[in-house]
């Protein structure tokens, strides 16, 4: 079956040039583009591994809500570029050597004594037409995973307060209640008693 | 055919290049945190083709969480980002040495 390898070389290319983009272009929404592109074909990979489930979840919320929030930040602020990108050249060698000895180091892991290879990792034969990806992750998630599941929710919670809290800013002259002001008036702040002698009825 | 180590190699290369990333854009905060998400997609990566080759759901559940936690990273960075914005005028983090640390 070629079209499965044309396919993983042709979206591996494409990831590995928008990661390439990701780190190399100046302008940092180009970079948020790059990386939506990126996801892009790290969906199309997992897709061919049969991970549907995770693949979707990769589009839907990464390159929809993560992504999209990179690029109203980048769009919001108004950053100067240049004095940004000043030391890229001074430290491109130093990067291409790391970037390589890692590579490297990995790759000689990888590829020495066949360890990854079809003898110890047989490939999987693809899975029955009525098999579901995601009711299976579901079942797992929902059942064997259901405490972690609910932690996960808990850590999106206070990902939101927390986000919330650190930019909500109150502008100056704008109109808004105290609650705790408003609690904590006292009687005398709003009433006041007046002494004063019954005046006579008019006209007798 | 398409082994484990296709896909291994495609996440091992997936990292030097976040890596080599986190080296050149050492200013601009924005590069930081987006080499910090290609690095968890080339761990995501490696989870989803172990989790394939070996037959076990457990990766793709973990896949799941870190996905949540990066999100929930994203957001809290890019808070961070925007306040530290509009307090400093600027993202360089060669500016940020309140701490003299």
């Amino acid at each position: 079956m070629p079209i499965y390898e044309i396919v993983f070389y042709v979206f591996s290319l494409v990831m590995l040039g928008g990661a390439v983009m990701v780190i190399t272009v100046r302008n940092p929404v180009y970079a948020a583009l790059s990386l939506v592109l990126t996801f892009f074909s790290a969906s199309a990979i997992w897709m061919l591994l049969e991970v549907e489930f995770l693949a979707i979840i990769l589009i839907l919320v990464y390159v929809g809500a993560v992504m999209v929030l990179f690029l109203f930040v980048v769009m919001m602020l108004d950053i100067n570029v240049d004095p940004l990108k000043e030391g890229f050249i001074r430290y491109l060698p130093a990067g291409i050597v790391v970037a390589l000895l890692m590579a490297g180091e990995l790759l000689v892991v990888m590829w020495s004594k066949g360890r990854f290879e079809a003898g110890s990792y047989p490939i999987p034969a693809a899975s029955p037409v009525e098999y579901s990806n995601t009711k299976a992750v579901g079942e797992l998630l929902f059942t064997e995973y259901l405490l972690a599941f609910e932690v996960a929710g808990i850590v999106l919670l206070v990902a939101i307060i927390a986000a919330v809290a650190l930019t909500l800013r109150q502008r100056p002259g704008g109109h808004r209640q105290n609650p705790s002001l408003q609690v904590r008036v006292q009687r005398d702040e709003r009433v006041r008693l007046v002494k004063m002698k019954p005046e006579p009825r008019q006209g007798s | 055919m398409l082994t484990l180590t296709h896909f291994l190699t495609l996440g091992a290369l997936l990292f030097s290049l976040s890596v080599a990333g986190i080296f050149l854009n050492r200013k601009n905060v924005i590069i930081l945190l987006m080499c910090i998400e290609l690095m968890l997609l080339a761990v995501n990566m490696n989870f989803v083709a172990f989790s394939r080759f070996l037959g076990n759901l457990d990766g793709q559940v973990f896949v799941f969480f870190i996905l949540t936690v990066a999100a929930a990273e994203a957001a809290i960075g890019l808070a961070i980002l925007v306040v530290l914005f509009r307090n400093r005028q600027t993202i360089n983090v060669t500016e940020l040495d309140d701490l003299k640390g």
